[in-house]
């Protein structure tokens, strides 16, 4: 019975002496920290991509919490839903960004593109473009070994096998910008996304001269400039032989489109205008384009024009209200 | 026999099909194409246009900066363009073309056979002499070689080490200079003695060229302070930190240490003959000698080449690609590059033509690491590749960089000794240079 | 016929060494032990030995195809490595089904569980071993007397561990030349001292193993032995029969040689190995004297398998050009 007793009692007081250290550490060590950065880290979407420039969302929420101006911090992830919760959360300013989307800029398919020899190395696009120009002659395009795939967190980017081209899911992306940064020929674009995947962008990097590019890929831009002089919003610039279309400027209205000799300017989501009657034997860059994406074109025929005239008006609303 | 101290492997040496045919001078080419960036430092500044006549060893782009080398037009003829052509990599790069038409030489340039062993010059002429002769470093770092010799302040250079190892396998390049051009390098030896005010010098070369050791032995014989050491058949021997280890014992601070902070100057056995050229014979350098072997190859031959000609044309010599799958190295299988456009020029940095094909030519599948350690042991700075490997593939760049991936000589004996056959140093590479990168710009940041 | 070109960066030749080859030579070096202990036992133990390799492998193939659904992995012959010294590290005349179960626990938790070939933490065929000596002590602890001429031994059974471990033996009294060709009681691999260290000699010529970890694990368990016996004083021939007994008797060289050097459950550097062994002696001499249990090495090893993922962090291999501060 005395054991019993004397066992229970030693416990007891064990117990006791225990609690009394803890309580005088948890003072001693007591980390201040503002509630208010659990709540924020709570909003935040929790995939720790680091898409905001910082290490993890905790780190964001933090920073979110601790400065006065947010207006330079912006979650790609959440988007400005997310932004503007928090910002009402803190009292703070909402920074307001328009939603992106990440863009592989290479067209240059297998059929366009031939392969010239075979990569026998480590599967890594990074391993492969600091040893040589790649499976094809083309010292720009898409390598294929999928190294934006391995950063992707989101599961939104993926090398389409028919292609060997790396191709965004307009769905998944959050535009984070990883696959950025793991490509190692800069191939990938954060540009404006546009309500139901539309875009229209050049798909291609190459700064070779014109003649450089046709020898090694059907689809590349050659820097004939036909677009930069048909656009109407200076939304297309030409530079080391390689155009460029602003997508903060474009306003989709698809008349570069038709004037690309080699269809290096895609267009998704939309159908290409009629072809102008002069330029029908000129522009077979409008067929290919039609064919790569039939689906949706015909899908909305019917309603094209309205679309279009819907489209536009979004467009007009967007650029207003990034003038105010 | 001396060795380095850790790691090596010790793959078969193959270098029974070129290692008997002597050298023998390449017809002239018709074009030749010079790239302007044939070394390590600054691309050298074309001096020419399209349409000017040149001769043979006249200046056609001059040192960029002093991490650069001049390089002289092998051939005489009319410059038919400077542009941007595809290298043997396919990558484009500036180039001069010149199309021949004879063979005429500038003058001052001593082209008989005679040997001048007789040097007057001190150490400032011989080293500008090598400097205006746009001398690299011919092994296949291509490192400026008047850069090397010329010793920053403080520093004071003790032992000159000829490097005539040649652990590469395949190659004989530099075997067959060393037996041929033997009265060259020897000269070329003691002039780089004077050149850079050194008492000692040694010639190492591994033991399975046992012909090329008693030839120089006896060229060497009564030359004071010069000692001809063979050395034991592990590569990667000829490693410039793993000869200097091996040949006197001591040990390079890794970077940014350099060979001179131990007081040793290596330079390769071909590079001294080119030296022997540039100052006794005012020649510059326009030719080397280049291997051409594998399996496979018809005739394996070992070429004396102008600069520029095309990599197919020595192919062709050595009769022609083997049928099938194959695979071109610029240098040797160890650390050789691939080549996919043999239209390319050889440049002063080509030691060697590889062909590997049929099975050769592929890599072995990947499969997975069994810890087996094999890597750890064949590494010869000590270094831990599966592990950096691992870590550069998870972008961890701190934590390699904390365990020494500069340190890392890109042998490649990690990857050739892994039972798994993973490529380690592929990734090992890219770690490698996103250090660099990284270190670079902390550097910058301070400043 | 056009040239296809193939591309990759150097180095562009490859040791003909390969993961099969080295398990290949794993299995050529056991070998001599185990036509020992045919000779010893019979040809029960060969049959013994099968059940333990099929059933390793038929467990690989099964998890690997249907849990895991990964490429099929067993012609890379661990398996039957990891069977076969399951098997030895076994007492003759163990139920099959007990074999069985062994094999289940090596393959299915001490090495799948991990992911497979070069994850596991833990030597499988030791998992499965020290499993079955604790689940099934009576049959585990149970060795027949080898049916050869001439071994005269009044405690038949009984392993010398044992035997010493009970005081029922005299270190001098044992016939050391004996022990060294396979003249005791003990598993089914480890009574052939000569024959395993002819295949540690194989493996050694053939560069599957170097010869860090068992020289640190004979090295220190023998420096050890000789220093306990120094203070315990007595008869000075006691000084070399102790260490040589301990080295002879038990699992002493079939761990060292062939359980303690596994890939992926030893360190990865000359420096770390020497470390790991020398703790793998010392750990095995402090229980075979003051356990509980008779033999200590399964032990031993298993609990510096679990040191090693410390020792690779903190014991770096000798860098070159490095100066030591």
């Amino acid at each position: 019975m005395s054991i019993l007793l004397f066992t229970v009692l030693t416990l007891c007081v064990l117990g006791v002496l225990s609690a009394v250290v803890l309580y005088f550490v948890a003072r001693k060590f007591k980390v201040e920290e503002d509630p208010r950065i659990d709540e924020v880290e709570k909003m935040l979407p929790g995939a720790n991509c680091g898409g905001c420039g910082f290490a993890g969302c905790r780190a964001m929420a933090e920073a979110l919490v601790k400065r006065d101006d947010i207006s330079e911090l912006f979650c790609p992830v959440g988007g400005g839903d997310t932004m503007k919760a928090v910002a009402t959360y803190l009292g703070k300013a909402a920074p307001e960004k328009e939603p992106r989307v990440a863009t592989v800029r290479c067209g240059g398919t297998c059929e366009k593109r031939p392969r010239t020899n075979t990569f026998d190395g480590a599967r890594s696009c990074a391993v492969a473009s600091s040893l040589y120009v790649g499976e094809t002659a083309c010292a720009y395009g898409c390598l294929g070994y999928g190294d934006c795939v391995t950063a992707c967190a989101f599961d939104a980017i993926h090398i389409n096998p028919e292609t060997g081209i790396a191709e965004v899911d307009a769905e998944k992306c959050t535009a984070c910008g990883a696959c950025v940064k793991a490509c190692p020929k800069g191939l990938i674009e954060l540009r404006k996304k546009w309500p139901k995947g539309r875009a229209i962008y050049v798909s291609c990097m190459s700064r070779d001269k014109g003649a450089v590019v046709m020898k090694a890929c059907k689809a590349g831009c050659i820097g004939c400039g036909k677009c930069e002089k048909v656009c109407e919003f200076g939304a297309i610039t030409v530079q080391n032989n390689l155009a460029f279309i602003d997508s903060d400027k474009c306003r989709l209205c698809r008349k570069c489109v038709n004037e690309c000799p080699t269809g290096a300017i895609r267009i998704i989501g939309l159908a290409p205008l009629p072809k102008a009657p002069k330029a029908a034997p000129a522009t077979p860059a409008a067929a290919p384009a039609a064919k790569a994406e039939p689906a949706a074109p015909k899908a909305n025929s019917a309603a094209a024009k309205n679309t279009v005239a819907e489209t536009a008006e979004k467009v007009e609303s967007v650029v207003n209200k990034k003038e105010e | 026999m001396k060795t380095f101290p850790i790691g090596g492997i010790h793959p078969s040496d193959n270098k029974q099909w070129s290692k008997s045919s002597a050298i023998e001078a390449m017809p002239l080419p018709d074009v030749v194409t010079i790239p302007l960036s044939q070394h390590i430092g600054a691309p050298a500044v074309a001096k020419v246009a399209k349409g000017d006549k040149v001769l043979t060893g006249q200046l056609i782009a001059e040192a960029a900066s002093f991490m650069s080398a001049n390089i002289h037009s092998p051939i005489s003829g009319t410059v038919t363009s400077v542009d941007m052509l595809p290298n043997a990599q396919g990558l484009r790069q500036m180039m001069i073309t010149i199309k021949r038409e004879g063979d005429e030489w500038v003058e001052g340039i001593d082209r008989s056979d005679k040997l001048v062993t007789e040097c007057n010059l001190d150490s400032a002429e011989i080293l500008a002499r090598i400097k205006s002769a746009g001398i690299v470093g011919m092994g296949g770092a291509t490192f400026p070689t008047h850069v090397k010799l010329s010793i920053p302040a403080g520093k004071k250079a003790e032992f000159l080490i000829i490097n005539g190892v040649e652990c590469e396998p395949y190659l004989t390049s530099d075997y067959r200079t060393m037996l041929e051009y033997g009265d060259r390098l020897i000269v070329g030896v003691r002039i780089l003695m004077k050149a850079l005010d050194v008492k000692k010098a040694f010639i190492g070369i591994e033991n399975n060229k046992p012909d090329a050791v008693a030839h120089l032995r006896t060229l060497a014989a009564g030359i004071e302070g010069l000692e001809v050491v063979p050395l034991k058949v592990r590569y990667p021997q000829g490693g410039e930190k793993q000869l200097i280890a091996a040949l006197t014992g001591r040990q390079v601070p890794p970077p940014p240490g350099l060979p001179i902070d131990v007081g040793a100057v290596v330079c390769n056995a071909s590079t001294t003959v080119a030296v022997y050229d540039a100052v006794q014979k005012n020649k510059p350098l326009i030719e080397r000698v280049v291997t051409v072997t594998g399996k496979h190859v018809a005739q394996p031959k070992n070429l004396l080449t102008r600069m520029g000609t095309s990599i197919s044309a020595l192919v062709a010599v050595a009769g022609g690609l083997p049928e099938g799958d194959v695979k071109v190295l610029n240098g040797g299988p160890m650390m050789g590059r691939a080549m996919i456009n043999l239209d390319s020029p050889v440049t002063k940095g080509c030691s060697g033509i590889t062909i590997l094909d049929g099975r050769e030519a592929h890599r072995n599948a990947a499969a997975v690491c069994i810890k087996c350690a094999k890597c750890v042991e064949a590494c010869p700075m000590g270094l831990e590749p599966f592990f950096l490997s691992k870590m550069s593939q998870r972008k961890s760049w701190d934590v390699v960089e904390a365990n020494r991936i500069t340190d890392c000589i890109e042998c490649g004996s990690c990857q050739y000794t892994c039972p798994a056959s993973l490529p380690l140093l592929d990734f090992i590479r890219t770690g490698k240079q996103a250090v660099m990168g990284i270190i670079r710009a902390r550097a910058a940041a301070k400043k | 016929m056009a040239n296809r070109f193939f591309v990759s960066p150097s180095p562009h030749i490859h040791t003909e060494q390969t993961t099969q080859k080295i398990m290949a030579d794993v299995i050529i070096a056991l070998l001599p032990a185990l036509c020992v202990s045919i000779a010893v036992y019979g040809w029960g133990v060969l049959a013994m030995t099968a059940i333990s390799i099929a059933s390793c492998v038929l467990f690989e193939f099964l998890i690997q195809k249907y849990l895991l659904r990964g490429e099929c992995t067993i012609s890379n012959l661990s398996a039957v490595v990891t069977g076969l010294l399951l098997a030895f590290n076994l007492p003759y005349g163990l139920p099959w089904w007990i074999v069985i179960i062994g094999a289940f626990v090596a393959i299915a938790i001490g090495k799948m569980t991990f992911g497979g070939l070069g994850k596991n933490p833990f030597n499988p065929a030791l998992v499965g071993r020290v499993f079955l000596l604790i689940a099934y002590p009576a049959q585990m602890t149970t060795f027949p007397a080898p049916k050869i001429d001439g071994f005269v031994d009044a405690y038949s059974g009984a392993t010398p561990l044992a035997a010493a471990k009970a005081g029922l033996v005299d270190y001098g009294s044992y016939d050391m030349l004996g022990m060294f060709n396979g003249a005791m009681a003990g598993s089914v691999g480890e009574i052939a001292t000569l024959a395993l260290l002819l295949g540690f000699v194989y493996l050694l010529w053939n560069k599957v193993i170097t010869w860090h970890i068992p020289v640190a694990v004979l090295g220190s368990m023998a420096v050890f032995a000789f220093v306990v016996a120094l203070f315990r004083g007595g008869d000075a021939s006691l000084l070399y029969e102790f260490p040589l007994f301990h080295l002879l008797a038990g699992g002493a060289v079939l761990g060292a040689v062939y359980m303690a050097t596994d890939y992926s459950t030893s360190p990865m550097n000359h420096r770390a190995m020497l470390i790991y062994g020398v703790g793998i002696g010392v750990l095995t001499m402090c229980i075979r004297l003051w356990g509980s249990y008779p033999e200590g090495m399964s032990f031993a090893i298993l609990i510096m398998n679990s040191v090693v993922p410390l020792l690779n962090k903190y014991v770096k291999p000798k860098r070159f050009g490095l100066k030591k501060k």
